[in-house]
């Protein structure tokens, strides 16, 4: 299973990355999004992906899954969670402001 | 075992979220802001104190035990860091008070320096890598509102390639981080050098500790650098200071954390690249500064080659390197937050960020004129002012350490800088007044409490070299020698 999910995350970071080479800023937004869910999917496996019983208090199992990996992904879900909103409102108002969402287009003088 | 670790974090934290609720009261706000810095520096320097008179103070967050909770760590270095970058957000504060428009203000412009602040003073005291991870959001989302807030064309866009580039090196970030707790097993810092100096040194060490460079090195632009002079010139001078000062120069203390606490078993791999990086980042840093006509070009760049002068410290990382280096990175910040400062006001008196436009200052502007020549010689390091020390430290360092061509870069470079400020000196100082009282579109007054309180520091900084020394030289000892950070961190005492 962990190697079929460790794969499952190499292909999202190729899609990931070939998105984010694009020159429309909603497709790199989505490259961006696609490139941290590989990451919290390679978090997840990269200590196995269960390999025993829920860690609680009390419980007598022989082994227990170890929960750090699954902590840190919450953490970084939420953070990437809000990096993906700011990313698509910055996105939005470059949009109105420029009138473009190709990168390439907004390049030009810096003293405007 | 002491409280105090956490104030620094939480003071600007819980300040900032109180803002929020008085958004049209700028007057307040600003306040509030003064109080609570004022408040953290305090702080600060209480922490600097203890931990010179009784060593390494931790904290275990919760009460749960080093290993197990997330510990706070306040040693020398951190401390000193804190306590500068509480300072400079201070006087940027102050001039921002002055300088930036009533937008920003009820924007809660205020509130995101507060909580840029927390997650600097956080990334430097937390001891688990995951937690410096969760720093360095705090910081960087704060920083990426703080750079589009105003919504000019040429924010937005640079706004753009800042995020990106940061997202995915946070991505990286956390990638490195998964790799290094899948071999180590943990994620204190503490019990990771433990645990590495344990374990076989292979190739998965290696790269994994190049990974980190890499995100390191694109956060604090060591050689990937090229979103850096960009991104610095879009901000307010107010926002551009600040960013100057402190966001970098975290990314370089997390490479001076990790490459002397965790990865410091192959030197002749990791430390040969930190040394090249550093020469070819002072190298193009440099030329890009001579290069650049635009005074917020020219400062961004200066900021690229003060990168790889201290990296070039860490990377020799000998006693004495490792002293230069964080002596100059303490210089730096203040001397870098100096020059922004004046820079902007500048910019602002003459309306232009362009050399051409500029003349004269000097005739109605003296004191500016001084000031902005003491920043200059400082950052050059022209003795007695305090870049001098560090640079002398660094180079005497790496001639010790037989890095001879890497010390005349680190000279050379040095006299690039020299000619790229003075420019701006001689060009916007010099000549025929350009401007009548009138022409002027601002008095750029307002720099000049921050600057010359800047200023003071700086010339005391370079003569009171001695004594700052032996407080550098004390957080030297725990880099140089990490079994006493972790004997500090687990409370093992030697008899």
């Amino acid at each position: 299973m962990e190697t079929f999910v460790t794969i499952l995350a190499g292909v999202l970071y190729t899609v990931g990355t070939y998105l984010i080479l694009n020159k429309n800023l909603l497709r790199i937004i989505l490259g961006i999004t696609l490139f941290s869910h590989a990451t919290h999917l390679m978090l997840m496996s990269i200590n196995g992906l269960k390999k025993g019983a829920a860690p609680l208090l009390g419980e007598e199992v022989a082994n227990y899954t170890d929960p750090i990996p699954q902590a840190l992904l919450l953490t970084s879900i939420v953070i990437s969670f809000a990096l993906t909103a700011f990313l698509l409102v910055l996105g939005y108002r470059t949009y109105v402001e420029l009138g473009t969402v190709n990168i390439k287009k907004l390049r030009g003088k810096s003293d405007e | 075992m002491s409280n105090v670790l956490i104030l620094p974090i939480i003071i600007p934290l819980l300040t900032g979220m109180f803002m929020i609720f008085f958004r049209r009261n700028i007057r307040l706000q600003q306040i509030i802001a003064v109080v609570s810095l004022l408040l953290t520096i305090g702080v600060a320097a209480y922490i600097v104190h203890r931990v010179s008179v009784g060593g390494i103070i931790v904290l275990d967050v919760g009460g749960w035990e080093a290993p197990f909770g997330i510990s706070l760590v306040g040693d020398m270095l951190a401390a000193l860091l804190v306590l500068v970058a509480t300072f400079i957000c201070l006087m940027c504060c102050l001039y921002a008070f002055k300088t930036l428009k009533h937008d920003h203000k009820v924007h809660f412009v205020y509130c995101f320096i507060l909580l840029l602040l927390c997650g600097v003073n956080g990334s430097f005291l937390t001891g688990d890598i995951f937690n410096l991870f969760v720093f360095f959001e705090v910081m960087l989302i704060s920083s990426y509102v703080l750079l589009s807030l105003g919504g000019k064309k040429l924010q937005l866009r640079e706004s753009i390639k800042y995020v990106i580039i940061n997202v995915i090196s946070s991505t990286l970030f956390v990638i490195a981080i998964a790799y290094l707790y899948s071999v180590a097993g943990t994620l204190n810092m503490a019990q990771l050098s433990e645990r590495l100096a344990s374990i076989s040194q292979d190739g998965l060490m290696i790269t994994i500790s190049f990974i980190f460079l890499t995100v390191f090195g694109l956060k604090s632009g060591l050689f990937l650098f090229f979103w850096l002079p960009g991104s610095y010139s879009a901000p307010p001078p107010a926002i551009a200071a600040l960013f100057a000062a402190l966001l970098t120069k975290v990314g370089i203390y997390a490479i001076l954390r990790t490459f002397t606490l965790l990865f410091y078993h192959q030197p002749e791999w990791t430390h040969t690249v930190i040394m090249y990086l550093a020469a070819l980042t002072m190298i193009l840093g440099a030329l890009g500064a001579i290069s650049h006509w635009e005074i917020r070009k020219i400062l961004a760049y200066n900021v690229v080659v003060a990168v790889g002068f201290i990296l070039f410290g860490i990377g020799v990382a000998s006693f004495d390197s490792l002293t230069g280096a964080i002596y100059y990175l303490l210089h730096d910040m203040l001397a870098k937050a100096l020059i922004f400062i004046l820079g902007g006001a500048i910019i602002s008196i003459f309306g232009s960020d362009h050399l051409r436009n500029f003349s004269g200052l000097i005739l109605f502007r003296p004191l500016l004129g001084w000031l902005f020549f003491i920043a200059a010689l400082a950052l050059v390091g022209v003795p007695p002012l305090s870049g001098f020390v560090g640079k002398l430290i660094i180079i005497k360092g790496g001639i010790a350490e037989g890095q001879i061509i890497l010390s005349i870069i680190g000279v050379m470079t040095s006299l690039l800088v020299l000619y790229s400020v003075m420019k701006i000196f001689i060009h916007s100082f010099w000549g025929e007044k350009l401007l009548s009282e009138g022409e002027q579109k601002d008095t750029g007054n307002s720099a000049l409490l921050p600057g010359t309180l800047l200023a003071v520091l700086v010339i005391g900084m370079g003569l009171g070299a001695e004594w700052v020394l032996t407080y550098v030289k004390q957080a030297v000892e725990v880099l140089s020698n990490p079994s006493i950070y972790v004997n500090a961190v687990f409370k093992r005492f030697e008899p």
